[in-house]
């Protein structure tokens, strides 16, 4: 069985889900896990999906990009083994100025201390700069990381915080 | 006529007189879990089974702070509760079961992320009232109780009272991305 990563964006307008989704159909293509969400007005959707082979989803999704306003991508890819053991969910904000480089200073502070993002989203409206990510931390590392990312915070002008994310199994 | 209403006046699961059975917990998308429950007539003998058997689940069940009749294959308006322990616990009732269970007061909504037995990878951020009074009967005697309870226990008695009209907590998600894949913990 293929399994297929999926990547369509262009500009917002509605019915592009129903139109990529119905081809994947027609193609006996069965969506598993997806993104899809609209970006400063355009739509993007990130998806996996299993069944055809790539060459032919690539040709039943040409048509939907024929007139240049969306640009599809179709890869082969391996399916996951086996997922390692999680860390410590916490969820991570960061708000304040826009300027050049928050993301990849505050993952960085993350990924040096072992941290896994495994969600993350920005968002621009005015001069307001807001990431949101879901984070795995070591086990009992969350303190030591919580300074890492004030520290580098401030230098940055930003205001953060680490929040633990475990649910309640009810 | 809530004024018949009464607190658990001291109820355990020892009133049952049953040890109850384990018995296996359905996962989605077991239709079951997605149908309303019918009303149970508390004093029948099978209502009484099945309240054993949901306390008996619940304790074998690592983490569980409570248990539906539809979790367990029954479509029927039953669920088991004890959250006695939990870090989160406020107010606590301890052990005890309600038949046809009704939500009569909810407020000070609160959001937090829950995961359910019956959806073992999934867990959700999904707003529920913190304050919340709940009348319902108890097994076996069909007395009617009134519960006035607050924090973690509200949340659970909420998803329980769900899963009996055929709601999981995924039809109460806050948005699109607001599902998360259950972590395994080292």
């Amino acid at each position: 069985m293929n399994e297929l990563a999926i990547t369509v964006i262009g500009r917002d307008r509605p019915g592009i889900v129903a139109d990529v989704a119905e081809v994947l159909a027609r193609l006996g293509a069965n969506l598993t896990d997806s993104t899809m969400t609209r970006l400063r007005g355009h739509f993007a959707m990130t998806l996996i999906c299993v069944g055809p082979a790539a060459a032919d989803v690539e040709a039943g999704l040409a048509p939907l990009a024929a007139d240049g306003q969306l640009l599809a991508t179709v890869r082969a890819v391996t399916p996951d083994g086996a997922t390692p053991p999680a860390g410590e969910p916490y969820v991570l904000s960061v708000h304040g100025a826009d300027r050049m480089g928050i993301v990849a200073a505050m993952t960085r502070v993350l990924t040096d201390a072992g941290g896994n993002v495994t969600d993350l989203s920005t968002r621009l409206t005015g001069s307001l700069y807001v990431v949101v990510a879901e984070v795995e931390l070591p086990p009992g590392s969350s303190d030591e990381v919580a300074g890492r990312l004030a520290r580098r915070a401030a230098e940055l002008g930003v205001g953060v915080s680490l929040r633990p994310a475990d649910s309640d199994l009810l | 006529m809530t004024a018949e209403y009464v607190g658990l006046g001291g109820w355990t699961p020892e009133a049952l007189a049953t040890p109850g059975e384990v018995r296996a917990v359905v996962s989605a998308p077991d239709p079951v879990l997605s149908r309303p429950g019918p009303e149970v007539d508390p004093t029948s003998d099978e209502v009484v089974r099945l309240a054993a058997d949901l306390v008996a689940t619940m304790r074998v069940s690592p983490g569980c702070v409570g248990l539906a009749a539809p979790q367990v294959g029954v479509s029927a308006q039953m669920f088991a509760v004890d959250i006695t322990g939990h870090p989160k616990a406020v107010t606590v009732h301890g052990t005890f079961v309600l038949c046809n269970a009704r939500v009569v007061e909810a407020s000070r909504w609160k959001a937090g992320r829950e995961g359910c037995m019956s959806v073992p990878d999934l867990t959700g951020d999904v707003k529920r009232a913190s304050r919340l009074v709940v009348e319902g009967v108890l097994p076996g005697t069909g007395v009617p109780v009134r519960l006035v309870t607050d924090g973690f226990e509200a949340r659970a008695l909420q998803h329980e009272i769900d899963h009996c009209a055929g709601l999981l907590f995924l039809d109460r998600v806050a948005g699109a991305h607001a599902i998360y894949q259950r972590k395994v913990y080292l």
